[in-house]
């Protein structure tokens, strides 16, 4: 059904005696035409007024070149009956020679609260634009959100009530279902509208969303009977309603406001690798018992910059594993991916993220990023995949107490897929379990420095804890460097190289 | 680069040395507590323990410490550490007898929970006397995270242990 026949007459009447809107009379009377919605209000009113009026109703679908008309007159009309808050003024409409109707009062709708009235009208949609292009986000297509107040959903209640006890007296049905849904609707309305002013389509799956969350103070009380008002609604007898609630809902002295228009966008990831080149920052903030103890971190020395350019709200780094915070990473650099929260700005050409890239680079020497990318959500979990290195490639400065030649480490070189035992280390023992794990290092190359010290550049099974196969841990690692070279054995410097061709890979 | 390590080197730098001297009263059976910043205890023989000085040898090394609790039946499990042995400050943790017939008993030290024990000193007694601070350690406790600060406060430092080492020598001087 798309318009309004003979048979709807009694409902427009009952519902407008009570004071009921005519685009809810529309939806009560399931007027599926979104067109017919879209008409100026007051064109809407002079309409079912003269409708009732005529014997042989037609259609107001059918009924083209009067509408026409009476849209032309309404858009050289300004609208003057808004206050600041977009609130009616209860004052009736000013005589004006274009109207259409003379001396008409705009009543809240019963039902809507104004929703379909006020909120339909170019002031409102305007001043929804004016924030949306105030908050200065890109985007290429908008979806529209709406919150409700509880107690439209009672009026709603009731006014579906009322308008089916009358079509019982026709021997008529009317299932709850088979009204046009209010924020349908309004959707019908007003994205149009929203779309003309932001000169983008609205689209249900955009990542841009705009929300506007309405309220209405006058009659929040008036829901109060139950408690969690949408459950309540599917369970309570019509009976146990209409003793609570008033059939046909009272006529409001107010409209709803509109409480908060947000926009959101939502988030964009940002893929690269990064080198660490300091031994004194961790790779996320270190906090011990809320105080801070070092003043930097990977995360952040990246984050910082991108937060700035794509203006978001907040971010979430993770990363390929991660290196402990005085260990250096090395080689093609580990793979990390940053999520922006509601970004404003989305839209990077390659040439910008080079830019961007250079200024994280030239920022600090402790750090450096390379192919920094926009990547989706998707590559992120490929990234986590990648994790599952079988091999890990180090470099550890070693120190011995008793001195050592040449000959005395040149053996090392030689041991080939050396299997360890390694209790959980100390160091991490108060968070993880206890337990032995088997791990394994593949190959040793030892680099003579001096009577005490030796670099030691290993391959080694992922997992197997580098510092305790050093220093041995109180001899909780076995065998350890210190044991095969039968003295006290400390690691003073640890690097990592991470070799991996994940972003690479999507270079291409 | 890095000059030779403090307190021996190897593991036992990133921990901070407390001492208990003449425990139960009885001279120079110390006992110094190793405690890491993420609280973890190692307990070990001090330099000054009758056990590490020249001309002993350990004859046997015994966990049981009565008829019904050994140490060696502690089993912890999971990241909470359930089911490990209650220790306070008095605990035995083992006793050591020397070939001279002398029996050592072995105390906590601290109040915590046991984690494990050194079983390696029970095949190999010598590396307790070669490594007493490192690799012939007696146990690992894992003090309550709200007594962490409290438990050594009844213990030396470094230097106040120093301290008492210098007065003991001079005394027998
Ligand atoms: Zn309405």
């Amino acid at each position: 059904m798309s318009s309004l026949t003979e048979k709807d007459k009694p409902i427009v009447q009952l519902l407008l005696n009570t004071g009921t809107c005519p685009r809810c009379i529309f939806r009560f009377c399931r007027v599926g035409s979104q067109t017919l919605y879209r008409h100026p209000y007051k064109d809407l009113t002079e309409f079912l007024k003269n409708n009732q009026q005529q014997e042989d109703a037609a259609g107001f679908g059918v009924v083209d070149p009067p509408c026409k008309r009476i849209r032309l007159e309404h858009t050289e009309e300004v609208p003057d009956d808004l206050n600041q808050n977009g609130v009616l003024k209860h004052v009736p409409l000013v005589n004006d020679d274009s109207a259409a109707v003379e001396n008409s009062t705009v009543e809240v709708c019963n039902v809507c609260l104004g929703i379909l009235q006020e909120f339909c009208e170019a002031d409102f949609v305007k001043r929804v634009c004016e924030k949306v292009k105030s908050a200065d986000y890109q985007f290429t297509s908008f979806v529209f959100s709406v919150s409700l107040p509880p107690q439209l959903s009672v009026r709603e209640r009731a006014a579906w009530l009322l308008v089916k006890q009358e079509m019982g007296k026709l021997g008529l049905s009317l299932a709850k279902d088979d009204i046009v849904q209010l924020k349908e609707a309004y959707k019908w309305i007003i994205h149009p509208q929203l779309s003309e002013e932001l000169g983008v389509p609205a689209d249900g799956k955009s990542l841009f969303e705009v929300s506007v969350v309405f309220a209405h103070p006058e009659t929040d009380e008036e829901c109060r009977f139950l408690m969690a008002v949408m459950k309540a609604l599917e369970k309570i007898k019509e009976e146990d309603f209409l003793k609570h609630f008033p059939c046909p809902p009272s006529s409001p002295k107010n409209l709803c406001v509109a409480l908060e228009i947000q926009c959101n966008n939502g988030a964009v990831f940002v893929a690269g690798r990064y080198n660490k080149y300091s031994r004194n920052l961790p790779q996320t903030p270190w906090i011990i018992d809320g105080e801070r103890k070092l003043e930097s971190s990977v995360e952040e020395l990246i984050s910082e910059h991108l937060m700035a350019e794509f203006k978001a709200d907040s971010f979430n780094f993770s990363s390929s594993g991660r290196e402990d915070v005085d260990v250096r990473t090395l080689g093609n650099g580990r793979p990390f991916a940053i999520e922006l929260v509601n970004p404003r700005r989305i839209h990077f050409t390659a040439e910008e993220m080079k830019e961007l890239q250079q200024t994280i680079n030239n920022s600090s020497d402790k750090i450096r990023v390379r192919d920094l990318q926009l990547v989706t959500r998707e590559a992120i979990g490929r990234m986590k995949e990648g994790e599952e290195e079988k091999t890990k490639t180090y470099s550890a400065l070693v120190w011995t107490d008793k001195a050592i030649q040449k000959e005395d480490i040149a053996f090392l070189d030689d041991i080939k897929e050396l299997k360890l035992d390694q209790k959980t280390p100390l160091r991490v023992l108060h968070r993880r379990p206890l337990a032995v794990r088997c791990r394994i290092i593949h190959t040793m190359k030892s680099e003579y420095i001096d009577e005490h010290h030796f670099r030691l550049h290993l391959k080694t099974q992922a997992g197997t804890y580098i510092k305790e196969f050093v220093h041995g841990d109180f001899g909780r690692t076995k065998p350890n460097i210190g044991s095969l070279l039968n003295r006290t054995a400390d690691i003073l410097e640890l690097d990592v190289e991470v070799i991996v061709d994940w972003a690479r890979n999507r270079c291409d | 680069m890095a000059a030779g390590r403090a307190g021996g080197g190897g593991a036992a730098r990133y921990f901070t040395r407390w001492y208990k001297p003449d425990v139960k009263g009885r001279p120079c059976e110390d006992f110094c507590v190793l405690q890491h910043s993420n609280r973890i205890c190692v307990i070990t023989l001090a330099e000054a323990h009758p056990l590490l000085q020249n001309g002993k040898t350990i004859k046997s090394i015994n966990y049981q410490i009565s008829p019904n609790c050994s140490r060696l039946q502690n089993k912890v499990s999971g990241k909470s550490k359930r089911g490990a042995q209650f220790l306070t400050e008095l605990a035995p943790l083992c006793r050591i007898s020397s070939t001279d017939g002398e029996e050592y008993t072995i105390y906590s030290c601290i109040r915590g929970r046991l984690i494990e024990v050194n079983e390696s000193i029970l095949s190999n007694p010598a590396i307790l006397q070669e490594k007493p601070s490192t690799e012939g350690y007696i146990a690992v406790v894992l003090p309550k995270f709200e007594e962490s600060k409290s438990i050594t406060q009844g213990l030396l430092t470094q230097k106040e242990y120093e301290e008492v080492l210098l007065k003991r020598h001079n005394n027998s001087a």
